[in-house]
C-alpha cells in the first residue's frame, strides 16, 4: 500500500469507488465542517476537501481535512499551485501526512481573477504536473524537490483532475498520461454530462495505457435548477452541458429531482465504461443530495 | 520593446501640484514608438500641466526636454543644464528613466508619469502584446517559439490546462490560450508528440525572484 488510505483499498479491491466533495467555510467555525461531514458520512469512500475553491479565500483544506478525520470521514486534501510556492507546498504536504491525511489531489488551481481577491499575486511556482512529480518523489524516493533526502516519507495516495472537455481534445488523454507518468494513482474528471465525448476520451485513455496505472473516477454533479444548468453550460470554463440536459431540467416540474435523475443516469452510463473505477460526486453546497443520488443509483460505498 | 502607459492625469497632478519648477523629460526610444512618452507626448503633458496650473493658480514653471534613451548615463547627464533649478523631474520613460535620473541627480525629486507594463510586440497598429517575462532562462525552443511563462495566465509548463476551450483562455474570451497556440505550432511541424514530455519545474532563481540582476559583458572593463 502506498498510503494505506481507505480510498486506495477500495480502488485496489476493484470496488466501484464513490467520492464526494466538502467545501470549507468562509469562516473559522469548525461546526460547518462537522455538519457537512455528518451528511456525507457513510455515503462516500473519501471526500475531497477543496483548497480555496474558485480562488475564494476559505478555511484551509488541511485544517478542514483534519476536522473531517475527527468526524470519521476520510479526506482527499486538495492542493493548488496558485497560492503557495514549492517550499510552502512541501511543508504542507509533510504536515498533512503527519496529521493523518492520506490522499492528496494535486491541482494547478483556478486563476485568482475568478475569486474574491483578484488583486492577489498568483504564485504558480509549479503546475499540477510538476506538483504531482514532487509529491511522488517525496513519497517514493523519498526526497524533496531540490533532491535532499526526506527522513520520514509522507505516505499519500496521489490524485489529479482531468478535463475531457477542454481543448485540444486529442491532447486531453495525453495530458492525463503525463500526470500518470508524473506519479498519480487516481484522477477525478470534470463533471460529465456529455457521455459520448467522455466515452471517446476513455477509449483514448485505454489506448495510452492510462487506465492500467491510474484509477479514473468520473465526475458527476446534480443540477439544482434550470438557471444553474444554463450557467454551467454558458459561463463555467471547461464545461460541456448538452442542450437536451438544459431542456430537461428547464421542462421539469421538480427541477431538483430531475437534476438528481440526470446525475444518476450519467452514473449508470459511466459505470459501464471500461476503465471507469468510480464516481466523484460534486454536490457543492448541496451535500444532502449525495445520499439520494446513491440511493437512486443503487450505490452503497463503504459496504462489503 | 518596453511598453508604458501614461498615468491618469489626476495622479500626475497630485504629485506635480506639490512642486514649483518642473522638468518633463521625454524618452525617444521604446515609449516614443508606443506613442506614450516620446518628445511629442512629453510636450503634450507639459502643456496640459501648464494649463492646469494656470487655472489652479500654481506658480513656477513647467519645461520639457527629450533624450534619446533614459536608460543610459550619457543621455541623462547631457540634460544637466535643464535640470538645474528644478524641484521635480517628471519622466515619461519606462520606470528605468526616472530611476536613472534619481541616481544621476540625487538632489532633485523624481516622479514617474508612466506605468511600465511589459516587454511586448506591436501586434497591430496601436496594439501591443506581452511576449517576454525576462525570466532569465529562455526555453521557447521547446514550445514552438512561444513563451508560456508570460503568455499563459498560470505560467504553465505543461498546458493547456482544463480551462482552455475554443482556443481561448479561461480568464477571458479576449485572451488566446497560448498552449493551444503552442500545440498548433508544434503540430504544424508534426511535433505535437513532444508535449507528452514533462516540462519544469522552472528555475526561478534566474528571474527577478532570485534578487536584483546584473549583466556584465565579458572582456570589457566597466
Amino acid at each position: 500500500m502506498r498510503s494505506g488510505s481507505n480510498l486506495e483499498k477500495v480502488l485496489a479491491e476493484g470496488k466501484f469507488a464513490v467520492t464526494a466533495e466538502l467545501g470549507p467555510p468562509k469562516g473559522a467555525d469548525p461546526q460547518v465542517i462537522i455538519d457537512k461531514a455528518n451528511i456525507l458520512k457513510g455515503h462516500a469512500d473519501a471526500v475531497n476537501i477543496t483548497d480555496n475553491q474558485t480562488a475564494i479565500s476559505r478555511m484551509c483544506s488541511m485544517a478542514a481535512a483534519k476536522i473531517a478525520i475527527e468526524q470519521g470521514l476520510e479526506p482527499i486534501m486538495q492542493m493548488t499551485c496558485r497560492d503557495r510556492n514549492r517550499l510552502a507546498m512541501q511543508a504542507d504536504i509533510l504536515g498533512a501526512a503527519a496529521l493523518g491525511i492520506k490522499n492528496l489531489l494535486c491541482l494547478t488551481g483556478d486563476h485568482q481573477s475568478f475569486g474574491n481577491h483578484p488583486e492577489a499575486l498568483g504564485v504558480f511556482d509549479l503546475d499540477s504536473i510538476t506538483l504531482i512529480r514532487m509529491v511522488r518523489d517525496m513519497r517514493d524516493v523519498p526526497q524533496f524537490q531540490c533532491g535532499e533526502e526526506i527522513t520520514f516519507a509522507p505516505k499519500l495516495l496521489i490524485g489529479a483532475a482531468a478535463n475531457p472537455y477542454a481543448d485540444p481534445f486529442p491532447f486531453r488523454a495525453v495530458r492525463l498520461a503525463k500526470k500518470v507518468a508524473a506519479g498519480i494513482d487516481f484522477c477525478q474528471t470534470q463533471i460529465i454530462y456529455n457521455v459520448e465525448k467522455f466515452e471517446e476520451f476513455m477509449r483514448q485513455c485505454r489506448e495510452l495505457g492510462v487506465t492500467e496505472k491510474c484509477k479514473i473516477l468520473a465526475g458527476v454533479a446534480p443540477l439544482k435548477s434550470a438557471g444553474m444548468a444554463k450557467y454551467m453550460k454558458n459561463r463555467v470554463a471547461g464545461m460541456d452541458v448538452p442542450d437536451e440536459v438544459v431542456e430537461r431540467i428547464s421542462a421539469a416540474e421538480d427541477a431538483q429531482s430531475e437534476g438528481i435523475d440526470v446525475c444518476v443516469e450519467v452514473i449508470n452510463r459511466v459505470h459501464e465504461i471500461d476503465g471507469v473505477a468510480g464516481v466523484h460526486i460534486m454536490a457543492v453546497e448541496w451535500e444532502s443530495a449525495v445520499p439520494e443520488i446513491l440511493s437512486r443509483a443503487g450505490l452503497r460505498p463503504g459496504s462489503e | 520593446m518596453i511598453t508604458a502607459e501614461r498615468k491618469p492625469f489626476e495622479q500626475i497632478k497630485a504629485v506635480t501640484d506639490q512642486f514649483e519648477n518642473i522638468l518633463v523629460v521625454g524618452c525617444n526610444t521604446c515609449v516614443a514608438v508606443c506613442l506614450t512618452g516620446g518628445e511629442k507626448e512629453a510636450e503634450q503633458l507639459a502643456s496640459q500641466l501648464r494649463l492646469q496650473r494656470k487655472n489652479d493658480g500654481i506658480g513656477g514653471s513647467v519645461e520639457t526636454v527629450t533624450v534619446l534613451r533614459q536608460c543610459e548615463n550619457e543621455y541623462v547627464d547631457a540634460v544637466a543644464a535643464q535640470v538645474e533649478g528644478k524641484d521635480l523631474i517628471l519622466s515619461t520613460a519606462c520606470s528605468i528613466g526616472p530611476q536613472l535620473f534619481a541616481d544621476r541627480f540625487p538632489k532633485v525629486r523624481v516622479a514617474p508619469a508612466m506605468n511600465t507594463n511589459m516587454l511586448g510586440v506591436v501586434k497591430q497598429h496601436h496594439v501591443w502584446t506581452e511576449y517576454c517575462a525576462a525570466c532569465g532562462d529562455c526555453g521557447i525552443f521547446n514550445t514552438g517559439g512561444i513563451c508560456p511563462i508570460v503568455r499563459c495566465a498560470k505560467t504553465l509548463l505543461n498546458g493547456p490546462c482544463g480551462g482552455s476551450q475554443g482556443g481561448r483562455c479561461e480568464i477571458s474570451p479576449d485572451v488566446p490560450c497560448v498552449w493551444q497556440l503552442i500545440y498548433d505550432k508544434l503540430a504544424s511541424f508534426g511535433l505535437e508528440g513532444n508535449l507528452s514530455r514533462i516540462g519544469g519545474p522552472k528555475n526561478w532563481s534566474k528571474s527577478s525572484s532570485g534578487g536584483p540582476r546584473t549583466m556584465k559583458k565579458e572582456g570589457f572593463e566597466p
